[in-house]
């Protein structure tokens, strides 16, 4: 049901633009207006999320560990210093596996039970599928934007544009060449879309907002995939149109295809949408409290903004003024003497 | 426990497949046995008096009742105080905005694995949370509220809360496997915060918390009893051993303070580790004392809120500083590291007194730079050094008669990262040691089920079920390796581990890592043992009493 939603959703947002540039002077509406507008959107929204994150405090060290910590005898206890970081370049290159790499994910299990012979057994075996899917899908959407970087910058410098493209074009299957990063974007959402819908326990936890930005860059790598492969659009004037946005020197071409302004629509509405979703796992995951800090807070001091000084413990004094008698009985040693005399026997 | 189904038939009771209703849709079972007993009003009453607000009104109620005696302005409190916590710990800001419901956690949780209640897998567990976020505090969460899970606070609701924010031992091991490290551990401990404000507590964790506060220790044990406990160790351990061990109390002017998590002091087989510092320490020569005011290493302050977590801990600076202590020696226990490991610097490190230093071994001069903030060191990582120092003298044939594994707790594995020394203990004072498998120790530990405040019987179904992971893990190496025996250093593992292990390991026991070692220290040369720790006979000395079996009925 909620992927059916998110399909009908996605539906609607190619139909708009398709029946909106029929009327001329919407072309502008749509090649300029609502992209400029989605990007600011997408730009204060991405800025706001983040700051919003930065203003909230991180009282405690409170890293997840994985493995050994530095122990006071490195040589024997071999710390992991990957994840289990205690210097700030550890925790960095723990950061950068998990980011490039995903490898809190690479880690993954999966359970299930079984009648072994006179008792149960619960089993465990890697499951790496989810990495494989996001990986697929993660790299290749990346590689697609820094693609784009061409329509935007002049001259196209080789790094990494220009290499990217040649890496990316390598098989030189058909013409245009075709991209691997085209059939990996399209291959990983509908193997993440698949999982979704077919795996119990995940289709369970689903979302509309969880199949609608797959369904919407779905949609908008096959748009930009008919463009180039099918439509063959033109791209010196889109060339000059996106340069036109960059340098708010506004033109919109009159040999554009509509498709083009179905595809900027999609990516517009992605922008835009960005701030308000799960999508921002993207800044997110390197704010991460429980990644990002070194495991050091019993070697170094660390202050917690809000810490309150006047929570103090229950004082030994109270303390010892209501076990006092008892204790001096059992023998055990007294600050205050008085304390242990019997409330009679001190009255007398 | 008679209700309890036998484990072959709550085994096949398990089903990972969803309901078919959608999770907002599923009633939630209030049924006794799924729920911890409410605490009870004088402890609220009295912990109000310390911190103050923090409680809400000290009521008597029941969770099977329609009417939990909410406070009326419950909604407004609760949604309050989730907006000051958002601000407060980056953390609940975060985890409630990036989780992409991706599900590689839910399978990670002991609860799930042995229960298949979709609630209890993590992202759902923490969907509990992050609905009413949505619900509460975003824009598009306010206006789309059907397509992006969202709902806003409702008394349903923070009854769904107190189940499952208890039915989560804040292990963290899903925390291990989400792509962001999402943590739902910090969520419940959040949750639990919210719920306290408003009374949504359990006795089992109240109770703890206000006789700490009053007595030094959980178990509310007074000085004077706290000290024949003491003595009445010490003549078990000359019994044992035949030397009559030095047990300072309250002590002043000695170098190291020691602490433990009172269990160690109360219960079976928590004391025999204690018989084991007490031991050590006399071997040694230890220049260190107990104490009765700070006789309490772990911290269910931890399980209630921030506030009380900080109060309890700060018994042991205040004690160190009474008693002229220049460091701290903690015993074993789990979320008692967790909090010395993590918070306690921070939140108590500016009322250390001058006169703290860096732990340094009195026996071997390691300096413990590790712990140079704290000024606390673990014991395994202090008889890890003197072993490696050669400092022990040790028969490790003592203890031939057990085949010994080694429990992870959570807490040192996955907020800590001490692995290995207590392996290296252990692997040093008995000869048969064997590790469970892979997927069920160090950092990708399983939990007792009974953390953070689980640990009561009221709720045994849901621990047995939460011990599944474990204990087949047990069941494993017990018939593989004949192991007989699971070592761990953790005082609620050491309560919570001995039914879980009755249930799925039978004939598995429990015990410390100090037990063991205390069984293999050999005092003087040339000493002969004839029982363990337990006054249980060494093998060859059994006695002709062992033999003796019960008089039949007809006899009698
Ligand atoms: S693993 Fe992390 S991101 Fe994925 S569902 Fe669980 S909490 Fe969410
Ligand atoms: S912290 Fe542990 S008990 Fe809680 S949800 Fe995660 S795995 Fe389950």
């Amino acid at each position: 049901m909620n992927a059916l939603y998110s399909l009908l959703f996605v539906f609607l947002l190619v139909l708009i633009p398709l029946f909106g540039v029929d009327a001329a002077h919407m072309r502008t509406f749509f090649g300029v207006c609502i992209p400029t507008t989605a990007f600011i959107i997408f730009i204060i929204g991405f800025v706001y999320k983040v700051v919003t994150w930065g203003r909230s405090a991180v009282p405690f060290r409170i890293p997840t560990t994985g493995g050994q910590f530095q122990s006071f005898d490195p040589e024997l206890f071999k710390q992991n210093k990957l994840d289990c970081p205690q210097t700030g370049a550890q925790t960095f290159f723990r950061m950068v596996l998990e980011v490039f790499a995903f490898r809190s994910l690479f880690r993954n299990t999966q359970v299930s039970l079984h009648q072994g012979k006179d008792h149960p057994v619960v089993a465990y075996k890697s499951s790496k599928w989810l990495w494989l899917f996001a990986i697929t899908f993660h790299y290749s959407f990346f590689i697609i934007a820094l693609r784009h970087l061409r329509l935007f910058l002049e001259p196209i410098p080789f790094l990494p544009v220009g290499a990217i493209e040649f890496v990316d074009g390598i098989l030189q299957i058909g013409a245009p060449v075709m991209y691997l990063s085209d059939a990996g974007l399209v291959a990983g959402v509908l193997l993440l879309l698949g999982r979704r819908l077919v795996l119990p326990r995940i289709n369970y936890i689903s979302y509309v907002s969880d199949y609608f930005p797959l369904l919407l860059i779905l949609s908008v790598a096959l748009s930009g995939i008919y463009m180039r492969y099918y439509a063959k659009v033109d791209i010196i004037a889109i060339k000059e149109l996106t340069m036109g946005l960059v340098t708010f020197h506004y033109v919109v071409p009159e040999s554009i295809s509509a498709s083009f302004f179905v595809h900027v629509f999609l990516v517009s509405t992605l922008m835009a949408y960005f701030p308000f979703s799960k999508l921002m796992h993207m800044p997110g995951v390197f704010l991460s409290p429980t990644r990002n800090l070194p495991n050091d807070s019993r070697a170094k001091h660390h202050v917690n903004p809000w810490n309150d000084p006047n929570i103090k413990a229950h004082a030994y004094a109270d303390y010892e003024k209501e076990f006092g008698v008892p204790m001096a009985e059992a023998g055990l040693p007294l600050d205050n003497p008085e304390n242990g005399v019997p409330k009679d026997e001190a009255e007398a | 426990m008679s209700d309890i189904p036998k484990a072959d038939e709550l085994f096949k009771s398990i089903d990972y497949n969803p309901p078919l209703t959608g999770w907002m849709e599923t009633p939630v079972d209030f049924s006794p046995g799924h729920w911890c007993y409410p605490a009870k009003p004088e402890k609220i009453a009295y912990m109000d008096k310390k911190l103050p607000g923090l409680w809400g009104e000290p009521r008597q109620w029941v969770p099977s009742d329609v009417d939990w005696k909410l406070p009326a302005n419950w909604k407004e409190t609760v949604v309050n105080g989730f907006r000051e916590r958002l601000k407060k710990f980056r953390s609940l800001q975060l985890f409630m905005d990036i989780c992409v419901r991706c599900g590689a956690c839910a399978d990670k949780c002991h609860y799930f694995i042995g229960s298949g209640d979709p609630k209890n897998m993590p992202v759902l567990r923490a969907e509990l949370m992050r609905s009413v976020y949505r619900g509460e505090f975003t824009v598009a969460g306010k206006i789309l509220s059907k397509f992006t899970g969202s709902r806003v606070m409702e008394e349903d609701v923070l009854k769904e809360w107190f189940i499952y924010f208890y039915q989560c031992t804040q292990c963290r091991r899903c925390s291990l496997f989400c792509p962001y490290g999402i943590d739902t551990a910090e969520m419940t401990m959040m949750a639990r915060e919210l719920m306290h404000l408003v009374g949504l507590n359990t006795n089992w964790i109240m109770e703890p918390v206000s006789n700490c506060n009053i007595t030094g220790n959980h178990l509310g044990i007074q000085p004077h009893a706290f000290k024949d406990i003491v003595d009445f160790m010490v003549d078990d351990i000359e019994e044992v051993t035949g030397r009559r061990v030095k047990a300072p109390l309250n002590e002043k002017g000695h170098e190291i303070l020691f602490i433990t998590p009172s269990g160690d002091v109360f219960a079976d087989p928590g004391i025999y580790t204690f018989m084991g510092y007490l031991l050590l320490f006399d071997y040694l020569d230890l220049d260190y004392t107990l104490s009765t005011y700070a006789s309490e290493g772990g911290n269910f302050g931890s399980f209630t809120n921030n506030e009380s977590m900080k109060k309890l801990n700060a018994k042991m600076y205040a004690e160190a500083e009474r008693l002229g202590c220049k460091w701290i020696l903690g015993g074993e226990c789990g979320h008692m590291w967790r909090v010395i490991h993590q918070y306690m610097d921070t939140m108590n490190g500016d009322t250390q007194w001058s006169g703290m230093t860096t732990p340094k071994s009195p026996i071997t001069g390691t300096v413990f730079n590790t712990a140079a903030a704290t000024k606390m060191l673990h014991i395994t990582e202090f008889t890890a050094d003197l072993i490696k120092h050669n400092k022990l003298k040790l028969d490790p044939s003592r203890n031939d008669h057990l085949r010994v594994t080694f429990h992870d707790s959570c807490n040192p594995a996955r907020g800590m990262g001490l692995l290995e020394e207590p392996r290296y203990v252990l692997k040093h004072v008995c000869n048969n040691f064997f590790e469970m498998p892979p997927a069920t120790i160090r950092e990708q530990t399983f939990c007792c089920a009974g953390g953070s405040g689980l640990n009561t019987d009221e709720i045994m179904e849901i621990r047995l079920r939460g011990g599944l992971p474990r204990g087949n893990a047990l069941r494993y190496v017990q018939e593989q390796h004949g192991v007989n025996l699971m070592a761990c250093i953790c005082a609620i593992d050491r309560a919570t581990l001995i039914p879980l292990a009755d249930y799925w390991a039978p004939g598995v026991t429990i015990s410390g890592t100090h037990e063991l070692v205390a069984n293999a220290l050999v005092l003087e040369e040339g000493e002969v043992r004839t029982m363990d720790m337990r006054q249980e006979p060494l093998p060859g000395f059994e006695d002709e009493d062992d033999d003796w079996t019960p008089p039949t009925k007809e006899d009698a």
